[in-house]
């Protein structure tokens, strides 16, 4: 009996700098088989289509369960998680890319350090620390905390900076995630009281300014999160906070 | 650190397209639909424009340079984007691209509309139904000109959609879908005017 075979065709590239190039596998197929178990089996028997040994292809991965952000890759042309995205599901031959928005380290790995650094910019933590203890902070309305929740769900994937053409190497950018992130730690009780600080960041250069309200980022986010949404909502509030700025200090 | 010169100067090109940039294209367009009343009533609206007090300073604050600026601004800003509509075929994704190819055509059809007519009045030639009727007596020029006002009636239309999110006036979705209605029917009404008004002189 003639066995069932999943057909894919991965960009692969060898070094940084490296031209990239696409290699063809046809592994055998099992029930219930996603991206990343197709690339372990490659992992496995390191044999491409025509038969030859090849170098097993290299990826990111951790949760498996679509909540870390590390395995985000272009299949069949769209931004995703490779462990969420099923194989039973794909149409055939599955294309596998890496996100080229990002630095390609080697074959499906990137370097998203940009993203780390944007958070850092726009200060997308909560500052508590204090010489003595500062006792519990204000209390979170039910009502707030119910969609920030949804805010705080970003796992710093990529998918909306691939998804964004405002997001490239001629635009400094920052993307879409981290001003959503600014939305997060604004509404928190505690970390409202550094809001002006971070809307200050948005204002920068490459900051919120450069969307181009093309709206893919929304579209695309494995999480759902309404990042159009964060994004006006954070145009109102550095709009408000560039008046407060002109004409009051 | 601490530039907000880009943030600024994309906040005066968002409202420069409005106001008065967007006003500036209404206006023009309901001055022209005159000539749907026949040569007559086109000639003496025109000749109300030009005897308006301090034109030549209304028509450089209010039109040249806003114009001017958010051209080039613009065209910076397009040139920063990288399309990927054969990728990501959303409605809006459509919409920027759209924004952004409109507003190329819109440039070089008003650069060529005020060469036509307004440096042409400055070189002594004068502003009247017949200046139109026989530019548009070229087949060339009504497509060119179909072309350029349905361009620039797209790109303000579509414009007031981001300028409402770029504000921070069209925050949610509901809101937003709202306003891409209400831009299309803004399309639709001044693409008639528009049009009827250029076919007026046919």
């Amino acid at each position: 009996m003639a066995e069932k075979l999943v057909h894919l065709i991965v960009t692969r590239q060898d070094t940084p700098d490296s031209t990239p190039y696409k290699e063809e596998f046809k592994i055998p197929y099992r029930i219930g088989m996603n991206v990343i178990s197709a690339l372990m089996e490659i992992q496995r028997t390191p044999v491409n289509a025509q038969g030859q040994k090849t170098k097993p292809v290299i990826w990111e991965s951790n949760c498996l369960e679509e909540v870390c952000g590390a395995c985000s890759m272009v299949i069949n042309g769209k931004p995703r998680q490779a462990c969420s995205a099923l194989i039973d599901k794909l149409e055939q031959p599955i294309r596998i890319e890496p996100m080229t928005t990002f630095p390609v380290q080697r074959d499906l790995t990137i370097d998203r350090s940009r993203m780390f650094d944007a958070l850092k910019r726009v200060k997308a933590w909560i500052p508590i620390d204090g010489t003595h203890n500062l006792g519990p902070g204000p209390r979170m309305p039910e009502v707030d905390r119910q969609w920030a929740y949804e805010l705080s769900k970003c796992m710093t994937c990529g998918v909306c900076l691939e998804a964004c053409p405002n997001v490239n190497d001629k635009s400094p950018f920052i993307g879409p995630f981290a001003i959503s992130q600014v939305r997060l730690f604004n509404e928190h009780p505690t970390g409202k009281m550094n809001k002006a600080e971070r809307l200050e960041t948005l204002m920068d250069e490459g900051g919120i300014s450069y969307c181009g309200n093309s709206q893919n980022c929304v579209m695309s986010c494995p999480k759902g999160i309404p990042l159009t949404t964060s994004i006006a909502h954070m145009n109102k509030e550095t709009t408000k906070q560039a008046l407060k700025s002109f004409f009051f200090s | 650190m601490a530039n907000k010169k880009s943030f600024a100067l994309h906040k005066l090109h968002t409202l420069l397209g409005l106001f008065p940039i967007g006003l500036f294209v209404v206006f023009h367009l309901t001055a022209n639909f005159q000539a749907t009343k026949g040569p007559e009533a086109f000639n003496s609206a025109v000749q109300m424009i030009e005897h308006a007090p301090f034109l030549l300073f209304l028509e450089f604050g209010l039109i040249y340079l806003p114009i001017l600026f958010h051209a080039i601004y613009g065209l910076y800003l397009a040139f920063q984007g990288k399309p990927n509509n054969s990728q990501f075929k959303y409605y809006r994704n459509q919409m920027y691209l759209l924004q952004r190819v409109t507003g190329v055509i819109t440039l070089i059809f008003v650069a060529w509309h005020v060469w036509q007519t307004r440096i042409q009045k400055a070189f002594g030639a004068e502003v009247n139904f017949d200046m139109m009727a026989d530019i548009l007596s070229n087949p060339f020029m009504i497509v060119f000109y179909a072309v350029g006002i349905l361009s620039a009636v797209f790109h303000l239309s579509n414009g007031i959609w981001s300028f409402l999110v770029h504000w921070g006036i069209t925050v949610g979705p509901r809101s937003q879908r709202f306003a891409s209605i209400f831009s299309m029917i803004v399309f639709v009404a001044l693409s008639y005017v528009g049009l009827r008004a250029m076919f007026a002189f046919v």
